[in-house]
């Protein structure tokens, strides 16, 4: 059924194009634009100086937490991952139908909860006197710091990011043909063999959009890292909160700004790149 | 070795779940514990949190605050979302693709960096330190969300529907009052819920805008800054059965016989 398209109601595309780029394009060139000018007597006053990008791009604290932040959110990004997928192998391959829809529904859950509650959460279990301490030391155990430590932000990032890219997995996983599945089962493939070469090229769009979820999500995440992990080594955005909120430098927070979109940018054309790489989707 | 793997993958999902859970479990039954620091085990039961945490005047003027910001941006970001996606679904024009991107974009920009360009920008434009700032800010992250949603349902809708309408002579503006419009009610309800809900969460780039004017996340976040308070457990346990109460009556309220109500819009609108 091919009807004839009628190009009228146009209007209908102007007020959300409107919106967004008087709201949402402007503001992100005007980070640009203030890049560029400087602080007088705490007021931001229209210049042009490079300073501000040499400030802050000579600085080893920068390039430090730089280097920090791309390894956590990499590292949390691949955890998450490799975490997630024999789950949502199960709730896939293993469920009935009944059980996936409430395995899919208790996954939605958290994305009703506010994630700083749930980080609060988290430091109730994980600091020295917390309930995981408190249980090691009633078997004996020693206990482990863990609160303040990098290992509790990437807790936090697994907070942030586990239900989501679960979800995705799933979508991907049950897209499947499941004859393709069967076939490799038949030609005497075990579990391992059938995961690696059949499972997995055929969803790797999913997987590798689900990792750059995550990446992004824990790339410009500041909550876990200062209240998990303590704030003692910096990220860019606790760098960029910082220099905001108590230094109101805002154009050395726009050269941060900038620099994270822009390492955003370069992974992410190279993660969709790669997943759509070669004819298989 | 499959009906192993089986099992051994049934118990690992099930971490994963408990992983998933357990801090919000955890902030549910400690929201109700007598004891001020959290650990095992609970010392009994009380609600003085609740009733602390909600004569504080500086919650209660959040919770409002929260309340004006979220409807109007779910009503916002619903109507702009459904234009956006009635523009994809119904029209082909050059640059459409930008058109799409533009407006999905938002949710990939880091919300630390959205703050501060958002502050800086509506600062030089003296609207930044209210509530209206965060009302604009929360429109443009949850613009994709309401737009996603309703383009899945525009997809659903029988591509000769719309051009039997104006066959029939309906106005262009009759068929999407009468035809697109009830075929996509349970979406736009959804769609409001959900982006309501994201305003009411939304703490980061409200942090950097509302200025002294701080909505309940923003609160949450400066209890956070303090020292440890189960006030945070009572606030995220009345969040938390706000907004799936709202998403149950929304769903269930808007399912009512959708598709005889698509049905009965195109009877009527011949008579226009």
């Amino acid at each position: 059924m091919s009807a004839p398209v009628k190009q009228r109601r146009w209007p209908l595309i102007v007020p959300p194009l409107l919106w967004q780029l008087v709201f949402f394009v402007l503001p992100l060139l005007f980070l640009v634009v203030i890049s560029f000018w400087s602080i007088q007597n705490f007021k931001l006053e229209p210049d042009f100086t490079l300073k501000n990008w040499s400030t802050m791009l000579s600085r080893t604290t920068f390039w430090s937490a730089y280097a920090y932040t791309w390894k956590l959110a990499f590292v949390a990004a691949f955890g998450c991952s490799l975490l997630a997928f024999p789950a949502a192998y199960s709730i896939t391959y293993h469920l009935s139908e009944s059980m996936r829809r409430i395995a899919v529904l208790l996954l939605i859950i958290p994305f009703f909860t506010s994630y700083l509650v749930r980080v609060y959460s988290w430091q109730v279990f994980l600091s020295d006197n917390g309930i995981i301490n408190s249980a090691l030391s009633l078997l004996g155990l020693d206990r482990i710091p863990m609160l303040n430590t990098a290992g509790g932000t990437l807790i936090g990032f697994l907070t942030l990011c586990l239900p989501l890219v679960v979800l995705i997995q799933v979508m991907g996983m049950s897209q499947i043909d499941r004859s393709l599945i069967e076939a490799a089962r038949n030609l005497r493939a075990g579990p391992w063999r059938t995961v690696y070469e059949v499972i997995m090229p055929a969803m790797k769009a999913s997987l590798v959009v689900a990792w750059l979820f995550a990446f992004i999500l824990c790339f410009g995440d500041f909550v876990s890292p200062v209240y998990l992990g303590g704030g003692a080594s910096p990220t860019l955005s606790t760098l960029i909160t910082d220099t905001t909120k108590s230094g109101q430098q805002w154009p050395r927070a726009a050269v941060v700004a900038i620099m994270m979109i822009v390492t955003l940018m370069a992974t992410s054309l190279v993660a969709v790149r790669y997943a759509y790489r070669g004819g298989r989707k | 070795m499959w009906n192993f793997l089986r099992n051994a993958g049934r118990s690992y999902m099930l971490l994963v779940l408990l992983f998933v859970l357990a801090p919000i479990a955890a902030s549910l039954v400690f929201s109700f514990n007598a004891d001020r620091f959290p650990s095992l085990p609970l010392k009994g039961f009380t609600t003085d949190w609740y009733r602390e945490t909600f004569s504080d005047p500086l919650v209660l003027d959040a919770f409002v605050r929260s309340l004006y910001v979220a409807v109007p941006a779910g009503m916002l970001s619903t109507l702009l979302g459904f234009a956006a996606a009635y523009t994809d679904y119904r029209f082909s024009f050059r640059g459409k693709s930008l058109f799409n991107m533009l407006m999905l974009l938002p949710p990939t920009i880091p919300a630390v960096i959205m703050g501060l360009a958002m502050l800086s920008y509506l600062s030089r434009l003296n609207l930044a330190g209210n509530m209206y700032a965060v009302l604009i800010c929360h429109v443009v992250t949850g613009l994709p969300f309401s737009m996603a949603i309703i383009r899945l349902r525009l997809g659903q809708m029988d591509p000769s529907l719309e051009p039997a309408a104006w066959n029939l002579r309906a106005r262009a503006g009759q068929t999407l009052w009468h035809v697109v419009i009830p075929f996509c009610r349970q979406s736009l309800v959804a769609a409001f819920l959900i982006t309501a809900a994201v305003s009411f969460d939304e703490f980061i780039v409200a942090w950097f805008v509302s200025g002294l004017e701080e909505t309940v996340p923003v609160r949450v976040l400066v209890f956070l800054q303090g020292q440890v308070s189960p006030r945070i457990n009572a606030i995220g346990t009345v969040v938390f059965a706000t907004s799936i109460l709202l998403v149950v009556v929304g769903t269930a309220f808007s399912g009512l016989g959708k598709a005889s109500r698509a049905g009965k819009a195109v009877d009527s609108s011949d008579n226009a």
